[in-house]
């Protein structure tokens, strides 16, 4: 096809395969930056390696402990722990996701004036950063041990995880819908309920449904600072050494974890 | 959507028929219903004057908070360091193995659809069910408090997430590009080589730095259990009470957090 | 004889009868096409060819090899001589031009060869002569998915030539192309077979087309083979045969008129 004569064998030579990065300074940088970095990393680990090895032994032993788990013994607090985060869920994911869906509207920049927007998007960042532990260490400190305080902790958490998510759905709507809404002369309630809602319902479910999956999750752990749930369980069986008793509360956990997961995956099949 | 026949034969429109109309509203009550039954519950654990006081609690707490004391952050290197040590070894080991099993959990991948696959998908959710904060709970009882329990808290924690998304990221690549590449006449590792890792790997990119970030954020807690990071001097600082310090911390964390989040999304961004 | 298949039959587990009892026999350097509507089989046939699809009974013979009866080292050996274009293009679409090309040359490097994309030089060489040939040399680095349809064709065509087979097995090649590009790039195809004795089987659905670009017509219906003759052969009534009663007196002329029209657009 070419009416000019093609060296093959000249380009042959000349060709190179792909690298993983294109620019050559950019990529130089970062194979330099991960050498540093891994020599930085291992230079500064301080690991007592005479304990670590005697941890083999103990694995041993520690594993020993767990079976057979025992669920008997202290049925009762494993039962508590675990309603205790059941409801914690519940309520949280609850609130958590009424409270996330004005500050979803007001993060979406599309539908929020720039002032409103920011706040919204603060609020979000300031949920999003800090772990559940140290936000529940706080509640904690403000309202005292016990559930209550887990119950916060997630609903805080949710608020940022949901109102994030939405209010990227929100941003992605097709324009035209909500202005074909608009263009009949509705109100701006009426324009998030006929132009908006419908086009984000479907992962607002499937969000929500995940989002309780997660905070189920996170309850077990809130226990370890005193916010209830059956971490509370899990931690005082550690403390005790009672560890057949902590295989029993794992063995819980990961039991509702799934049926959660596989409720939540069959709730987001649905709506999809 | 319905359309009713009213008494006088004209029909009407309604959005649903009676009977799904009663199931909505039931489904709401239910809903409702279930949450204040919860709450109730949690309400029963709590000792209310305390949340009353909660107000007063937390603006004691800000006031002894403020101001932060910064000279405490010379101390705080090390251990930020060993926090962002932790989360990045840790992701490297998670990725190291999660990957080899997100290909042995991918239906189209998996050598064995009976045996191998459903093995793995245990051992993914095993992995995903347990919160890294009880991942280094149980660590740092065999291999005692430190960074490395920290390291394989994370690990153990990330490789479910990342098997995970990576073998639902393989499931749905192009099953004709596969194809073609096996009409070449490659093998099956070469077919692995040309047709499928092209295909994931900018999902592989954005999983391993989504991780990557989230584990940023677990790393600043699991010193609270013992498992090194600057978690440890927290626990330390909360203990003796010593809040300016303890806002240090946060703002050290806040600002990590931010900066992890921030190349995190230029990463992906680059990759997509 | 190049090809030559006999009983083929294939079942699906779910029961469907995709191909009953076919026999057909394909010489050296004869371009062939396969027609029918959608669902005759004719996907399945090229498909159980390079065994892609895994007959249920009958005897796949290429030149005198059993391919029914290969172990899968022999089978991958089988395949090289036997190139695959698709309709959906189906290049891996992260890779670059030249990537694609080379992938065709994966059955004869070991794995981390390839891996780390070290051919001979005279494959490279080779896949640059041949990706001028097809007009793209200069596209070589650019990702196959930066590509339009008729290059993304054209690579996918340059990929299976780099096996160096003796066959080529050609899956609705133009099904995605307009009109003009669909002419191109059969016109390409049947070029390619004549200058390097090509044997090939080109599924298509534009009757015109297969008219037009080749000298044999085979009719896939229900899994039967219905028709099997010259082009000009190809009537009215063989055309009921295949696709069912319709008025064809249109399709058998419009061949003519619309490569004409393509060439005064040309």
């Amino acid at each position: 096809m070419s009416a000019t004569h093609f060296d093959a064998a000249a380009a042959a030579r000349a060709w190179r395969p792909p690298p993983l990065i294109e620019t050559p300074w950019l990529r130089y940088a970062v194979y330099l930056g991960a050498l540093a970095y891994a020599l930085v990393a291992f230079s500064t680990i301080e690991v007592n390696w005479t304990r670590a090895a005697e941890g083999v032994e103990r694995a041993g032993r520690f594993l020993s402990g767990f079976f057979p788990p025992d669920f008997v013994t202290k049925g009762d607090d494993i039962l508590a722990g675990l309603l205790e985060s059941l409801t914690m869920t519940v309520v949280s994911t609850g609130i958590g996701i009424i409270l996330s869906i004005p500050v979803a509207l007001g993060a979406s920049r599309n539908l929020a004036p720039l002032p409103v927007y920011l706040f919204c998007r603060g609020i979000i960042a300031i949920s999003r950063t800090f772990q559940e532990i140290i936000i529940a260490i706080v509640f904690v400190a403000m309202v005292g041990f016990g559930p209550l305080a887990g119950t916060l902790t997630l609903a805080f958490a949710t608020i940022g995880f949901m109102a994030k998510l939405i209010a990227e759905d929100i941003e992605d709507i097709q324009a035209s819908q909500a202005e074909a809404v608009r263009a009949t002369g509705s109100s701006w309630f009426q324009l998030l309920a006929w132009g908006v809602l419908p086009q984000v319902r479907p992962r607002l479910i499937g969000l929500s449904a995940y989002r309780l999956d997660i905070n189920f999750r996170e309850s077990a752990v809130l226990g370890l600072v005193g916010a209830g749930g059956i971490g509370d369980t899990l931690n005082t069986s550690f403390d005790r050494y009672e560890f057949d008793t902590a295989a029993a509360v794992l063995i819980v956990i990961i039991v509702i974890v799934l049926a959660c997961e596989y409720a939540s995956g069959y709730i987001r099949r649905q709506v999809q | 959507m319905a359309i009713l026949t009213r008494a006088d034969g004209t029909p009407d429109w309604r959005r649903r028929t009676p009977k799904a109309d009663l199931l909505v509203w039931a489904g709401w009550f239910g809903a409702v219903a279930l949450t204040v039954a919860c709450f109730q519950f949690i309400s029963d654990r709590t000792i209310w004057p305390f949340v009353w006081d909660a107000p007063a609690q937390g603006a004691d707490l800000i006031g002894r908070m403020f101001p932060p004391r910064w000279s405490y952050a010379s101390q705080l290197w090390k251990p930020l360091l060993d926090t962002i040590n932790m989360a990045t070894i840790g992701t490297a080991l998670a990725i190291v193995i999660g990957v080899p099993l997100a290909f042995l959990a991918a239906h189209n991948t998996t050598p064995s659809r009976l045996v191998v696959r459903p093995v793995v998908l245990f051992i993914i959710v095993a992995s995903r069910s347990i919160n890294s904060l009880i991942w280094a709970l149980i660590l740092v009882i065999i291999l005692g408090p430190g960074i490395l329990a920290g390291i394989m808290a994370i690990a153990l924690r990330s490789v479910g997430f990342i098997a995970k998304l990576l073998y639902e990221a393989i499931e749905e690549i192009d099953a004709t590009q596969v194809e073609a590449v096996t009409a070449t006449g490659a093998s099956r590792p070469q077919v692995l080589g040309w047709a499928i890792v092209p295909q994931v790997m900018p999902a592989f990119a954005g999983i391993s730095v989504f991780r990557w970030d989230i584990n940023i954020r677990e790393a600043t807690v699991l010193g609270l259990v013992g498992a090194g990071g600057i978690g440890m001097q927290m626990q330390a600082s909360i203990n003796v009470l010593a809040w300016p310090q303890v806002t240090t911390i946060f703002v050290l964390i806040l600002g990590t957090v931010l900066v992890s989040e921030w190349l995190s999304a230029r990463v992906r961004h680059a990759v997509i | 004889m190049l090809l030559s298949i006999e009983g083929l039959t294939k079942r699906y587990p779910t029961g469907d009868l995709a191909l009953d009892k076919v026999d057909l026999q394909v010489p050296a350097g004869q371009v062939m096409a396969l027609i029918g509507p959608s669902g005759a089989g004719k996907s399945t046939l090229i498909r159980c060819v390079n065994r892609l699809v895994e007959p249920s009974a009958g005897r796949v013979m290429l030149d005198g090899v059993n391919l029914t009866a290969l172990g899968s080292g022999a089978l991958r050996r089988a395949r090289r001589r036997m190139g695959m274009i698709f309709q959906e293009y189906a290049l891996v679409e992260r890779l670059t031009v030249m990537e694609n090309v080379l992938s065709g040359r994966l059955g004869y490097v070991g794995f981390w060869a390839s891996w780390f994309r070290r051919f001979p030089r005279k494959d490279v060489e080779e896949a640059f002569r041949l990706l001028d040939r097809v007009g793209l040399a200069h596209m070589a680095d650019k990702r196959a998915d930066a590509l339009s349809g008729g290059q993304r064709q054209r690579v996918g065509i340059v990929r299976a030539l780099m096996q160096d087979p003796k066959l080529l097995l050609v899956d609705e090649p133009t099904a995605s192309l307009d009109p003009k590009t669909s002419r191109q790039i059969m016109r390409l195809i049947v070029e390619l077979c004549a200058e390097r004795g090509l044997a090939a089987i080109i599924n298509i659905h534009d009757v015109a087309l297969a008219q037009q670009f080749a000298r044999r017509i085979v009719g896939l219906r229900a899994g039967r083979i219905v028709f099997d003759g010259p082009a000009e052969d190809l009537r009215a009534e063989g055309l009921t045969d295949i696709y069912g009663e319709e008025d064809w007196s249109q399709t058998i002329r419009k061949a003519e008129e619309e490569d004409e029209a393509a060439e005064v657009l040309a």
